[in-house]
């Protein structure tokens, strides 16, 4: 059964734009993606999106609709009521390129700063062993599919455009965690490095990268809570904080 | 494409004026928060220095918010640790040994941080809705970076757990030997879930195994942070739960020890 539908979208690039009203036929069992595409090949062929899979997996038609972040081929028409007007948003975090497309260099770039995996250097590939229950926690996070919807809607950074310097976000958060939980990465100064470098400390674990996660990845609970407990024990225990001061200053 | 140190501020967002274009109630659960959080803190204050009504002699009921109660001010029979502290002026809460570090590990708890800095400080009231301040600096800064203290209220909250369930077995020691009535469910039912509060917080998760590398080489601990875990899961369920379970279980204890009615007896 086919319905019309109204959509508003934001059509526009750095210079300035605007939501564009568009009445746009809906099939049953589509999703959002959907009739961006149909709108494409309909009436606006000059509409920028972004995508890929259109099943969830690469993470590239992150958007905001009604507001709120969201895979656009995850997002079903059906949750919308029938007379409810769509408006489709780029992420509000990022550069707009054009319409619904963002540059999301900022993540690659925070991603690029975090020192990388380090096995024992006697370790050559395919001689790494190690038991399930100690890279389980690893591997929650290794499911992230970098659609960035979590580092879109971190307030962090979303309201304080400042921050972009000192904050690397959530996604980065649990990146950090899940090498510090590795059995077999062998760096001691992750967790220095969290706080430091990354600004653990800048997020309040409001929770909002855990509501928008199209993974269901327990962002705050699993990785950051656990990475800020890491922290505590190394910079805020006293009787740690005081032998420090006492004996030598980490640099 | 342009790389900067942040990779951002070469371009900028898409120019959306509106604070959030979310048509839901987001607005709605920063609010029963606000509610809630607040009738529970009118409610402890009032109780807190009312000084009275903590103490049902008949049947030893002792309210967790005058338990310890150790100055010379308490009523004898309910001062289960002694009275070692002189009398208190009456703006000093009786439980002044306990109240301070209930509060400050609510206080720091990594859920009602949550809460509060969504619904008191909105920061941000909703998600994807803006927040009104102008910097933010989270919790790197004083006062919030002292958060990170959380960890040492819940080392106290434990001995104040283990207190409370003491106070709670010994009301079934009536004056006239073993007894059981509602008030005895009603505060064993309070310790119950004062301990999954307790015991399902992140920092407990992380000093029972949290912290550690190798789950495989430590089997117990490992078990324990698995269970720790499943707890951890509801912790803001609990949080709730014994904000409830505290206001009822005190309101009852007050209520029978100024015989407002009178305790339902199952057994002596
Ligand atoms: S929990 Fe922390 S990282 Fe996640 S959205 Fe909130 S402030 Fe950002
Ligand atoms: S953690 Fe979740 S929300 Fe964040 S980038 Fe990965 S999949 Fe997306
Ligand atoms: S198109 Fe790949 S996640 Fe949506
Ligand atoms: S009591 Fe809530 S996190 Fe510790």
């Amino acid at each position: 059964m086919s319905t019309m539908r109204d959509f508003r979208i934001w059509r526009g690039d750095e210079t300035g734009g605007a939501l564009v009203d568009y009445q746009v036929e809906v099939n049953e069992g589509e999703v959002v993606l959907d009739v961006i595409h149909r709108l494409q090949a309909t009436q606006a062929p000059d509409l920028a999106v972004r995508w890929n899979c259109k099943a969830g997996k690469c993470g590239s038609c992150s958007a905001e609709i009604n507001g709120k972040p969201r895979l656009m081929c995850m997002t079903r028409m059906s949750v919308f009521a029938p007379d409810e007007t769509v408006t489709v948003t780029p992420l509000r975090t990022f550069p707009v390129i054009r319409d619904l497309v963002t540059d999301v260099s900022y993540n690659y770039e925070k991603a690029r700063q975090i020192p990388a995996f380090a096995p024992p250097p006697d370790l050559r590939p395919g001689e790494y062993r190690m038991m399930q229950v100690d890279v389980e926690r690893s591997q929650e996070f290794r499911k992230c599919i970098e659609c960035f919807l979590c580092q879109n809607t971190c307030h962090v950074t979303r309201d304080h455009e400042e921050n972009k310097r000192v904050f690397a976000g959530p996604r980065l958060f649990i990146r950090a965690a899940e090498l510090d939980m590795h059995p077999l990465d062998t760096r001691k100064d992750r967790k220095e490095f969290a706080q430091a470098e990354q600004g653990l400390g800048y997020c309040n674990i409001t929770k909002c990268c855990t509501e928008v996660c199209p993974e269901h990845i327990k962002i705050t609970d699993n990785g950051i809570i656990p990475m800020k407990e890491r922290v505590v024990d190394r910079r805020y225990d006293p009787l740690v904080w005081l032998g420090s001061k006492i004996f030598r200053r980490r640099s | 494409m342009t790389t900067t140190a942040t990779g951002t501020e070469v371009r900028s967002r898409a120019k959306i004026t509106a604070r959030t274009l979310r048509t839901d109630r987001w607005w709605l659960a920063p609010l029963l928060t606000v509610l809630g959080l607040l009738a529970f803190v009118v409610y402890a204050t009032i109780r807190a220095f009312m000084g009275r009504y903590y103490w049902v002699d008949d049947y030893h009921y002792l309210t967790p918010f005058y338990s310890p109660c150790m100055s010379q001010s308490c009523i004898p029979e309910a001062a289960h640790f002694g009275r070692p502290l002189p009398e208190f002026p009456g703006f000093i809460p009786l439980a002044v040994i306990s109240l301070p570090f209930l509060l400050a590990f609510r206080l720091t708890c990594y859920y009602y941080r949550r809460a509060y800095y969504r619904s008191f400080w909105l920061s941000p009231p909703a998600c994807a809705v803006a927040e009104p301040h102008a910097k933010y600096t989270g919790e790197t800064r004083f006062p919030l970076v002292l958060q990170n203290f959380h960890r040492y209220f819940f080392y106290a909250a434990l001995i104040i757990s283990l207190i409370n369930t003491y106070d709670a077995l010994l009301a079934f020691n009536t004056a006239d030997g073993f007894g059981i009535g509602l008030g005895n469910l009603i505060l064993l039912g309070n310790v119950l879930l004062l301990w999954a509060y307790t015991l399902s917080c992140h920092s407990c998760r992380h000093i029972v195994g949290g912290r550690l590398r190798h789950f495989s080489r430590h089997p117990v601990r490992y078990w324990a942070w698995t269970q720790v875990s499943k707890l951890n899961a509801r912790h803001m369920q609990f949080a709730w739960i014994t904000l409830g379970t505290l206001v009822l279980t005190d309101a009852y204890v007050m209520a029978v020890s100024a015989e407002w009615f009178s305790d339902l007896r199952f057994y002596n």
